[in-house]
């Protein structure tokens, strides 16, 4: 199965990420080698097997609705890329 | 072509819990200080994990079942990815394919006319961080970022394209809040965001099968909002189509100043959200007992409330529907009725539908706040005087003064006098005086017109300040006016 040029570039663009041509001619081979290995899985006989997005056998893990502490103010900004006074500073985006 | 309106509504309810849905950062936070309520967990951070808040999903189980939905035995989360400054980890914890609740209904009645509307699904996830957009000096605009509403508990309740006019999409989000405000699972404050309504709009042709491309619009901010911006879509659609334009699927917002709805269309090509499974949440199993004791603690909901307030007070089908609406009210109601054998239920629902609506009306304020200034057992002091110590007139000016100065009735009748005069001798001293300053009105009423009764009547309560007996006053001045 070969991913074409126009599914990176999709791909790409709902990752946030910037690709040189020769960037996009490589990822296309290697995202296309990674899909013949699940071709591979595929041929697994799953018929009685119910589906799942879970690997071990956990149900109905909850917490009771407490308030526990959150961070300091300072360290919920330690990482911000540009801070202005309490809150995170981003490009302008229009809602 | 006549076309028919087709309406779909998806409301966004934040759940009145205490913590956050997938953390225990406090989900209180309207007047905290920005980025305060906030952990590893709610800012996104890699290797993280979320923990499924209970009482969140007992609220909306709640909903699910007052909204005659069926709850899923087994349901699960989905991460719905998407990149935006508001979200935090790239993705919000949604449910896409196995919602909480399914295939309900609400009623609603336009026009004393009942309708079924169905509601599609009710299902769980999480509120977004806030923008705050700002401009530099330099005329530079950026936003700001405040993750405090970020993770909040926000309940999805989607209905079916069931809606036909304005009036019912409006009538439908009443109904809805008042649902949620009466199971007390979210405060249903749509000012404020925390109970929010996108609308799917197309038109039907008559006669036929296909829709017209919906429009979904957003950015309303009130019912009213709500109404105008059906209103405004409903007829550019229409127009659109006599004019044999084409309509597009796209986003358009309400802008209320501008009284229209405009197109959001971005560049941006369609949504892809990639939904899956939500690894670090495992399936979660509601099991029969679990629903059928939230089953239990459902409360009375407005609809059987009001058809009890009409068996058990014999109130009429208008005064029960309007009192019942909100829980406040309706239980502001029932707690004045218990506090008097002397008043009846009807003129407690008076009082409440009438003067203390209009205080409230023109206050802006809630039931709660007024009840604050004034409660049941005082407002229904005040109808019990009003059957004798202080006309209706005055009682109704005792009451705003009661409002503003919180003190109760009595209090106010004793310091400003205003207590009924029912001395006839008082009476007659004041109606022999209003006789002998008014010659023309006294020679008319003589000479055999009745009307002039009235104003001489009106001449001794603005000589008395409203607090003579009306019916006493009249008795008095006909036996004087025919004595002398």
């Amino acid at each position: 199965m070969k991913v074409s040029r126009e599914e990176v570039l999709h791909i790409a663009r709902l990752a946030r990420v910037g690709l040189s041509e020769a960037e996009i001619t490589r990822l296309s081979e290697q995202l296309s080698n990674l899909l013949e290995h699940f071709q591979v899985l595929q041929q697994v006989d799953t018929t009685d097997v119910p589906p799942t997005a879970q690997s071990v056998a956990l149900e109905s893990v909850m917490r009771d609705d407490v308030v526990e502490a959150s961070l300091p103010p300072g360290d919920i900004l330690a990482n911000a890329p540009r801070r202005d006074g309490d809150c995170f500073r981003v490009r302008a985006v229009l809602e | 072509m006549n076309y028919e309106t087709i309406i779909g509504l998806e409301v966004h309810a934040q759940l009145l819990t205490r913590s956050k849905m997938y953390c225990g950062c406090s989900a209180d936070y309207a007047s905290a200080p920005p980025n305060t309520h906030v952990c590893p967990v709610c800012l996104g951070m890699p290797g993280v994990l979320p923990v499924i808040n209970r009482q969140a999903v007992e609220y909306t189980m709640m909903t699910a079942l007052a909204l005659n939905c069926a709850v899923s035995g087994r349901t699960k989360f989905d991460r719905k990815n998407y990149p935006y400054p508001d979200l935090m980890k790239g993705y919000q914890i949604s449910q896409y394919d196995a919602p909480i609740g399914l295939k309900g209904s609400l009623t609603i009645e336009v026009d004393g006319r009942k309708k079924e509307v169905g509601i599609t699904r009710v299902h769980l996830e999480e509120d977004v961080a806030k923008l705050l957009h700002r401009s530099s000096p330099d005329g530079h605009d950026y936003s700001l970022v405040d993750v405090n509403r970020s993770g909040v508990p926000l309940m999805e309740i989607v209905g079916e394209p069931d809606l036909r006019s304005p009036e019912e999409a409006r009538q439908y989000l009443i109904k809805l809040r008042s649902i949620l405000r009466y199971l007390g699972v979210s405060t249903g404050n749509m000012e404020e965001g925390s109970f929010r309504c996108d609308a799917n709009i197309s038109l039907l042709p008559e006669g036929g099968q296909e829709f017209t491309a919906k429009a979904e619009v957003k950015n309303m901010n009130s019912f009213k909002a709500v109404y105008l911006a059906m209103e405004y879509e409903a007829q550019r659609q229409r127009r659109a189509m006599a004019e044999g334009k084409k309509l597009v699927q796209e986003t358009r917002g309400w802008v209320e100043d501008r009284g229209k709805t405009v197109s959001q269309r971005s560049k941006e090509y369609a949504h892809d959200y990639r939904y899956f499974p939500e690894p670090d949440l495992p399936p979660l199993v509601i099991g029969r007992d679990w629903v059928e004791a939230v089953r239990k603690k459902l409360p009375e909901l407005p609809e059987a409330r009001r058809d009890r307030f009409m068996a058990d007070y014999g109130l009429p089908l208008y005064d029960a529907d309007l009192l019942t609406r909100d829980r406040d009210m309706a239980e502001y109601f029932e707690e004045g009725v218990k506090a008097s054998k002397e008043v009846s239920a009807k003129e407690v629902s008076n009082w409440l539908l009438g003067e203390a609506s209009r205080i409230i009306n023109a206050a802006g304020i809630d039931v709660v706040a007024f009840r604050k200034k004034v409660g049941p057992p005082r407002l229904v002091g005040l109808i019990q005087d009003s059957h004798g110590t202080v006309n209706i007139a005055t009682a109704k000016t005792v009451l705003e003064e009661m409002f503003r100065t919180g003190k109760d009735a009595a209090a106010i009748i004793g310091q400003r006098g205003l207590g009924q005069i029912s001395d006839t001798g008082e009476l007659e001293k004041i109606v022999a005086g209003v006789i002998n300053s008014n010659a023309q009105p006294v020679a008319d009423y003589r000479a055999g017109k009745e009307t002039a009764l009235k104003f001489l009547v009106g001449q001794v309560m603005k000589a008395t300040r409203g607090r003579a007996n009306p019916q006493l006053v009249n008795e008095v001045l006909k036996q004087k006016l025919i004595k002398d």
